[in-house]
């Protein structure tokens, strides 16, 4: 139970890890704490970025705090199951609108968790009615707006936990 | 009537004990604004949300009393469960475990259990500032070994053997030590063991930094032979499962021994606080994955501080556990304290001198690593514009001369 778990990481997963927490490190400064060659990592990020492990490098924003407001709604999706039509299909014809920003398959109650951004509700749930819920084999959807997001990515927006250590100590 | 001067009735011998070194550091940078502090020897981690919540639960449950003077049962059978499986060392939870409040009292009781008047107390320097000033208070004499840069600040037998004297009674040892991060591989203790044996020895080991090993495992000192019953392991929750103000801590020894500092604890302290065995009781269950998740954090920052303090020309021995870091700073031509107090006014960045932890500690800082990679950064940027300047001065002045 105490056993000295060294993480079984490769260093593929490591590097992922310190990439998913900041974007912007540099490929030396991965390189030594990772106790690596700056040219692995350097070949490692190119081969996942090549195999598409790596999609995209970005920023997490606390939008709340920016004049620019969209509305999050996450869209229960439930569907009716067809012959020779599964899931994948489905879910293809949901996230080819631009509007979806995430898709997935879910286990419960229902089938697909949709997430819709918008400029106003007005807007996320007209995209519901007339896109959304008129998709073949689409069964029932059910909307819940987003109102405040709190943590995000690992990450709390808006940490009241600070540095309360002396500033010198033994 | 004679009048009163509370200053007589303080005993001599705590009047001749110095204040921390660290103290007059501390009030330094305590007044200093908008400061990046390396100086702080505890984790940046706050105590794992779990082991918190099971504290609060506790409270809700009552658990409000006195405990066992020894400590909860429970707890020291989980104690001695973690010992003997993490570091092979078997203990009876019934009379071989005591927690106390912190490494820091079990520290204090060893001495005082086992130190008799004009003991001597042998102390590998530079060490933890409380070794030395609790073997003085319990009336002992302190013999410190230096220990040096050219040998990752680690204890020789042969040093050892040349400190031993009739009165050799204890040593104490710290590995993964604070302030150098320097550790001792099971060959090196093996060594040290056999002086102790040869010469009688009790050896006190603090194994508090066991955790935050990052070369091979940690050895502890009373899992080599023979050494079981000739040593007070000491160990605790501060800085493996970041609770250092929860103030847990435990040794682990000879019944005899761990039984004579159970009745000093006793009549001073009589347990520690229930809340925090509480936590300390959910740490041992449910946190070891939290332990080495911090562990290769601290690692990570390991590498980054000390190629970047080699980098900029301050020699870094590799310290391979605790979360310091122990550079030479003698190529600025500046002594540690003033190395310290110059960077703090010009660069606002706090570290703590060498010499603060004892005499072999002169001509090193110690910069700590438990803080966020960017503080570390910010921090590090400041350092290596201090040393070019101060270093390019040197040069300059040299160069006239």
């Amino acid at each position: 139970m105490f056993d000295n778990n060294m993480g079984g990481e490769s260093m593929r997963e490591k590097i992922l890890e310190m990439l998913s927490c900041n974007s912007r490190i540099s490929h030396d400064q991965i390189a030594v704490m990772l106790n690596m060659n700056p040219q692995d990592v350097t070949r490692e990020i190119k081969a996942m970025e090549e195999e598409k492990i790596i999609l995209k490098y970005s920023t997490l924003i606390n939008w709340e705090k920016t004049k620019s407001h969209t509305v999050t709604a996450l869209i229960d999706v439930k569907v009716t199951p067809q012959r020779g039509v599964g899931f994948d299909e489905v879910a293809e014809r949901i996230f080819r609108y631009p509007e979806v920003r995430s898709v997935a398959l879910m286990s419960g109650s229902y089938d697909l968790s949709v997430k819709i951004e918008g400029k106003t509700m007005k807007e996320v749930a007209l995209f519901v009615a007339e896109k959304l819920a008129t998709v073949e084999h689409v069964q029932s959807t059910m909307t819940h707006f987003v109102l405040k997001q709190y943590k995000q990515a690992g990450v709390v927006f808006d940490d009241k936990e600070e540095d309360r250590r002396q500033v010198i100590t033994p | 009537m004679s009048k009163f001067n509370a200053a007589d009735y303080v005993v001599p011998k705590l009047k001749s004990l110095p204040p921390s070194g660290i103290r007059k550091f501390f009030d330094l940078v305590a007044n200093t604004k908008g400061v990046i502090s390396l100086g702080v020897g505890e984790p940046d981690f706050v105590t794992p949300w779990h082991i918190r919540e099971a504290c609060v639960h506790s409270l809700e449950k009552g658990y409000t009393m006195y405990t066992s003077n020894w400590g909860m049962p429970e707890l020291r059978k989980g104690v001695a469960d973690y010992l003997s499986e993490k570091y092979h060392v078997s203990y009876s939870p019934e009379n071989q475990v005591i927690i106390t409040v912190g490494a820091s009292e079990a520290v204090d009781l060893a001495l005082r259990a086992v130190v008799d008047q004009d003991d001597e107390v042998i102390i590998p320097d530079p060490c933890y500032v409380s070794y030395k000033p609790c073997a003085a208070m319990a009336g002992g004499t302190v013999v410190s070994i230096p220990t040096k840069a050219e040998n990752d600040f680690k204890l020789t037998a042969q040093q050892l053997e040349n400190a031993i004297t009739a009165k050799s009674k204890v040593l104490v040892l710290c590995y993964p030590n604070n302030p150098t991060g320097a550790i001792m591989t099971k060959e090196e203790l093996l060594q040290i063991a056999a002086v102790v044996e040869k010469h009688n020895l009790l050896v006190i080991s603090d194994e508090i930094y066991s955790e935050l090993t990052y070369s091979g495992q940690h050895t502890s000192f009373a899992s080599l032979p023979g050494m079981l019953d000739r040593t007070i392991l000491i160990n605790g929750f501060s800085k493996s499962f970041a609770m250092t103000g929860w103030r847990v801590g435990y040794a682990t020894g000879h019944p005899e021994i761990i039984g004579a500092m159970v009745k000093i604890h006793q009549y001073t302290i009589l347990c520690t606080p229930v809340t925090a065995q509480m936590a300390a009781l959910e740490a041992l269950n449910n946190g070891m994955e939290q332990v080495y998740h911090m562990r290769d954090q601290y690692n990570q920052r390991r590498r980054l501080l000390v190629n970047r303090l080699n980098d900029m020309g301050l020699d870094c021995f590799e310290p391979k556990g605790a979360f310091y870091a122990f550079p030479s700073i003698k190529r600025t031509g500046l002594n540690s304290e003033e190395f310290c107090q110059h960077l703090l006014n010009e660069e606002l960045v706090a570290v703590v001198p060498g010499e603060a932890f004892g005499e072999s500690g002169k001509g090193h800082i110690r910069i700590s690593y438990a803080s966020s990679i960017n503080q570390i950064e910010e921090a590090l940027n400041r350092i290596e514009r201090f040393v070019n300047k101060r270093y390019k001065s040197e040069v300059n002045l040299s160069a006239q001369a």
